[in-house]
């Protein structure tokens, strides 16, 4: 593509495909904008440079580096530490468990409402609903669980009422169990928002077709369905997955240090970053960058996919 | 259909069971202050403080100045995409994304190993440029909210028409932008900075680590020092939270009907 025909296109403006076409240099992507537009958008791409780019690779890069300034692989080795190791461990537990559990009872809740012809007004009320629990997450998340399923709270003061002390029986609101219902609280409703389109995707003539053909409601789920809703899930799995092996405050208001999952971690490293090796501090961020982008990745990619389905 | 609606029904409200109880046991437990009697003693303990005074409004604050500062980058970014550089539009949707990706905690020790007293722009010197680092970071935390409002606001309005017509009475393109596009999208804009605001006024990684005096970081402090306060500041905060998200709402009712581009 010559630029002359790039300055063709793009006075045509939104109609023209992009990214489809391969770029001859890197510069062919600015032809065809005038000086103004350029200044328009630079300050919007220095800012993503200053603050969002530079500093995640600045780390990766530290990551690299030990005390003596060379290039070591140290800093990652020294991740090997039974603690470490064991954080990364619990982090990915709780991080699969409460996206799991949110995606599944998320779809339920959605499909509920929206398929299971419950009053439309209900759906609405859900909606606004997760829409303000998936932002209500963080310090007072955690002081809403410990009122509810802490030493003295409701739940569990309900089952001694009955008897059982919830307690004694092993659950713990600072263990793995505790952290992941609460979590599920934020997990879900983002489940809820993000498949609801994708549900409304699907189309009643399908529903309709299939029952023409014979098949039951079990069947109509199998072979049509979750197949078309099968990408939108996984995705939204490796949404929820990185949603919460990034998230610290809802963790450090809730246990303190007693459970060590990375972001904690890496919280207390910062902290005392003077005294520690610093090293270690970006390789553990290194750790968690690769992670949650692999996250990341697959639920771009997916819902690219999905989304031819669903137009 | 019975047994289907059966089922929905099951579902909604051991869904709505789940939601619920956390609500009412918080509100429960943030009036039972006082032995075997409720009061609103957590809430005025907490109101009175003048820490919570102080905290909250410099996270309003702080909040007001990532909505600002966010505004003035992605506006003239989005528009100018919209308008001339579509095939800009993939690098500048991969940058809203990722704040999404890369989490806080990594985001906030990467500005404190490279805005730190040593560097090129030693902005953790001094209490204002640490003010400043905070706004900015929330500004990347909000980036990708505040993109997809204001994208979705052009996307409702004749960016192309609009322009040219303002370009023939002679307007220039700062003008065109602050009282012809500016004006056409404040209803998305608004949304955008509502959410914004319901975001970060409560975060505490950041603020915490950039050791500013946040309303996240008091909240925990409240957490590990106090018992029936901190029940009283998630209904508090929960309340704020949906003041926010009820605005959008009531925005939305606003939101101009006329679509005349669709893409």
């Amino acid at each position: 593509m010559s630029s002359s025909t790039d300055t063709a296109n793009s006075g045509g403006a939104a109609s023209v495909q992009t990214g489809a076409a391969p770029l001859r240099s890197p510069f062919a992507m600015f032809s065809g904008m005038r000086w103004a537009d350029v200044v328009g958008v630079t300050p919007f791409l220095l800012f993503a440079l200053l603050f969002l780019v530079v500093p995640t690779f600045y780390l990766v890069v530290s990551a690299f580096i030990g005390h003596d300034g060379s290039f070591t692989f140290q800093n990652i080795i020294d991740l090997g530490t039974p603690t470490i190791i064991s954080s990364f461990w619990i982090s990915i537990r709780i991080s699969v468990a409460s996206a799991a559990l949110g995606v599944v009872f998320g779809l339920l809740i959605a499909l509920a409402v929206i398929r299971g012809r419950l009053p439309s007004s209900l759906r609405s009320t859900l909606m606004t609903f997760s829409g303000v629990a998936s932002n209500f997450a963080g310090i007072p998340l955690a002081f809403a669980f410990l009122a509810t399923l802490g030493r003295l709270g409701l739940i569990t003061a309900l089952f001694k009422l009955f008897g059982f002390d919830i307690y004694r029986a092993g659950f713990n609101i600072l263990s793995f169990w505790g952290l992941t219902i609460t979590y599920c609280y934020f997990q879900i409703p983002l489940m809820i928002l993000i498949i609801a389109p994708a549900i409304d995707g699907l189309r009643r003539e399908w529903t309709e077709a299939a029952a023409t053909l014979g098949a039951s409601t079990f069947q109509f789920w199998r072979y049509v369905g979750l197949p078309i809703l099968w990408p939108n899930l996984l995705g939204t799995l490796s949404l929820l997955f990185a949603n919460a092996f990034g998230a610290i405050a809802t963790a450090y208001a809730l246990t303190g240090s007693s459970l060590n999952i990375v972001p904690i971690v890496l919280y207390a490293q910062i902290r005392g970053d003077v005294l520690n090796n610093p090293g270690l501090g970006a390789a553990l961020a290194l750790g968690m960058i690769v992670i949650t982008a692999f996250a990341n990745i697959i639920y771009l990619v997916i819902r690219t996919r999905a989304e031819r389905w669903l137009k | 259909m019975r047994r289907g609606r059966l089922w929905a029904w099951i579902v909604f409200i051991l869904g709505a069971a789940y939601f619920l109880l956390p609500l009412i046991a918080t509100i429960q437990f943030s009036l039972s202050i006082r032995r075997g009697t409720l009061s609103l003693d957590a809430y005025t303990n907490v109101l009175q403080s003048p820490d919570f005074q102080q905290t909250l409004v410099y996270s309003f604050l702080v909040g007001i100045g990532a909505i600002v500062v966010g505004l003035l980058l992605v506006v003239p970014a989005a528009y100018f995409v919209r308008l001339r550089a579509p095939q800009l539009r993939p690098i500048i949707e991969f940058v809203t994304l990722l704040p999404l990706i890369i989490p806080p905690i990594i985001l906030v020790f990467g500005y404190i190993r490279m805005y730190s007293s040593s560097s090129i722009l030693p902005l953790t010197n001094s209490n204002i440029g640490t003010n400043i680092l905070l706004t900015l970071a929330y500004v990347a935390l909000a980036l990708p909210y505040m993109y997809r409002a204001v994208d979705t606001g052009l996307r409702t309005i004749d960016v192309q028409t609009l322009t040219e017509a303002a370009n023939i009475l002679g307007a220039n393109t700062i003008t065109i932008m602050a009282r012809v596009i500016f004006p056409n999208i404040i209803v998305a804009v608004l949304s955008g900075a509502f959410l914004t605001l319901a975001i970060v006024i409560g975060e505490f990684t950041i603020a915490s680590l950039l050791n500013r005096p946040a309303f996240g970081v008091y909240m925990q402090n409240v957490g590990a020092n106090r018992a029936f306060e901190p029940a009283a500041l998630a209904v508090i905060s929960f309340v704020i939270t949906w003041a926010a998200m009820g605005m959008i709402q009531l925005l939305a009712r606003f939101a101009p009907r006329t679509a005349a581009l669709t893409d």
